[in-house]
């Protein structure tokens, strides 16, 4: 199933969070961590939530997690074209690391809960969208 | 133990506009029919209404204001030329009970003794042309970029609550292995219990075989998970219990309210996937009461989606986590004749989204014994809850007694 439509909305790249969005154009997936307690932190924030410490900086990741959950939306909702399987995906580097995404390249049947999944980028634009497929 | 505050407090006067689909009428007409029926129906005048509260406001910025719009507190005060002493409209907080629960504590304190309170929605005219427009207005298509918050689901197109909904329905459909059989209870027991009460939209039977043949709006979820965009808007006058004798109708009162909001406010990255913020707000809500499930007559759940009634459940300790499919199955328990009568006006998937007040509006008048043909027999205690997600609060409310 391909997930490829135009009309993916695009985001913001603000200071903060760009760093993220344009992440993919080496092929690595990056998420701010402390250089302190060695926390990842996500979404984007100035400080550490575990430690309060302000040195986070992005630091890449394997890209490797599993689906925490998952849905195969059928609705259209005017952003891209149904049907499509948005997930919620916990990177293997931290308990809680997660990010809501879309899989592809996998038919919606095939998907469940806990598969093992690895990052994919899709580029729109300026933005590298982090994406999952089936880990091989 | 701690003098609970909101004791204080009790609902006194209940109203409601007309409430439809696509009735083309201003948010503050519909917002000034019910917050007159409410003044009229606690026995009070213009002139004792010294607060004002209501949620979201009319401040929303305007990628917000077509979903959320209300009439605000500004509209309201002028339109009827109150004399104020304290007025609140506000959308952080806990869910839209907030708004009663910010009147519950300017009572408690003393800044006002009898406050409007209302949540008015236009969504069936917003969303007329079927087009889902909030939607896409969130996603600033056709102009600016997404941000804040929504980058993080909408370029994924993650646009709907639906879709965040069902990533946590599907979540405990796995951990637990709740079907979507169990999950229709919810939808049907609304559906029956809409058929009694003349102001809901859906009337007519919903069977379970129609529920799992229809269409998928987001797996697991389908249209019958979803609830009914109307029109209308719910007012509710909160006073001073000192004046709760002089209502003309037995007054709701508030007995413990639970807001609380712990883990992470965001739905992707809340700690446990098969609950919600609605798992801390109902463990703060027994925490201020001496109360318990036991004593519950009725059950007032949010059920923006099916789903969360059944979290609800959970959250509020009627089951043990996870087991709210099975709690659900066949109906019986949260039958109007069962342990949990759940939703008794259809709630907002049969009766209409009125976002959480029209529960409230029907637990107060179950509690008042005006429910007509779907009146409980002579309920003592009801809980209501609203939110989903991130955001969640809830009340116990009494009859007779604080």
């Amino acid at each position: 199933m391909s997930t490829d439509a135009p009309t993916r909305p695009l985001p913001a790249l603000t200071p903060e969070t760009e760093f993220f969005w344009t992440s993919g154009v080496d092929g690595r997936l990056r998420f701010l961590r402390c250089g302190d307690c060695y926390s990842y932190v996500h979404p984007p924030a100035p400080v550490c939530p575990q430690c309060a410490s302000r040195s986070v900086a992005p630091e890449p990741v394997t890209g490797r997690g599993t689906v925490a959950t998952f849905t195969v939306n059928h609705q259209d909702w005017g952003l891209m074209d149904p049907p499509y399987v948005i997930a919620i995906v916990e990177l293997v580097e931290q308990p809680g690391l997660r990010l809501t995404t879309n899989l592809v390249n996998v038919e919606a049947g095939a998907v469940a809960g806990g598969m093992a999944v690895q990052v994919c980028f899709e580029q729109v634009d300026d933005v590298w969208f982090p994406l999952f497929e089936p880990a091989t | 133990m701690t003098e609970i505050l909101e004791r204080r407090s009790a609902i006194t006067g209940l109203g409601q506009s007309a409430i439809g689909r696509n009735l083309e009428r201003t948010n503050l007409d519909l917002t000034l029919e019910a917050v007159l029926a409410a003044i009229e129906d606690a026995g009070l005048a213009r002139a004792d209404i010294d607060g004002l509260a209501t949620f979201p406001g009319g401040a929303l910025n305007a990628r917000d204001a077509g979903r959320y719009a209300s009439a605000g507190v500004r509209d309201v005060q002028d339109a009827l030329r109150l004399e104020l002493g304290w007025s609140h409209g506000g959308a952080e907080g806990p869910a839209p009970l907030g708004a009663v629960v910010a009147a519950c504590l300017a009572i408690a304190s003393g800044l006002a003794r009898h406050v409007v309170v209302w949540r008015t929605v236009t969504e069936s005219s917003q969303q007329g042309s079927g087009s889902r427009a909030e939607v896409a207005h969130a996603a600033g298509l056709g102009n600016a970029r997404v941000d804040g918050y929504r980058q993080w689901s909408i370029p994924f197109g993650a646009g709907s609550s639906a879709n965040l909904l069902a990533l946590y329905t599907q979540a405990h459909f796995d951990r637990y292995g709740t079907t979507r059989e169990q999950l229709a209870q919810i939808a049907l027991t609304d559906r029956a219990n809409a058929a009694d009460n003349p102001r809901a939209v859906f009337r007519e039977p919903l069977s379970l075989d129609e529920y799992l043949g229809a269409r998928m709006i987001s797996t697991p979820l389908c249209l019958f998970d979803c609830d009914l965009p109307v029109d209308g808007a719910t007012a509710v006058v909160v006073s001073h219990v000192d004046a709760a004798p002089d209502a003309r109708r037995p007054a709701a009162h508030v007995h413990a309210v639970g807001t609380a909001m712990r883990g992470r406010p965001s739905w992707d990255q809340f700690d446990d996937l098969t609950t919600m913020a609605a798992r801390d707000a109902a463990a703060h809500l027994w925490s201020r009461s001496d109360l318990t499930t036991a004593d519950v007559d009725l059950a007032q759940l949010y059920d923006g989606f099916s789903f969360l009634a059944l979290a609800w459940l959970e959250a509020l300790g009627f089951c043990e986590p996870g087991t709210g499919g099975e709690f659900v199955e066949g109906g019986k328990r949260i039958a109007r004749d069962g342990d949990v009568p759940l939703n008794t006006c259809g709630g907002q998937l049969s009766a209409g989204r009125l976002h959480g007040f029209g529960l409230l509006h029907e637990a107060c008048l179950q509690l008042r014994g005006d429910s007509g043909d779907r009146q409980l027999d002579a309920p003592q205690t009801a809980v209501v809850a609203n939110g989903g997600g991130p955001v969640a609060g809830c009340m116990l409310l009494t009859r007779g007694t604080p």
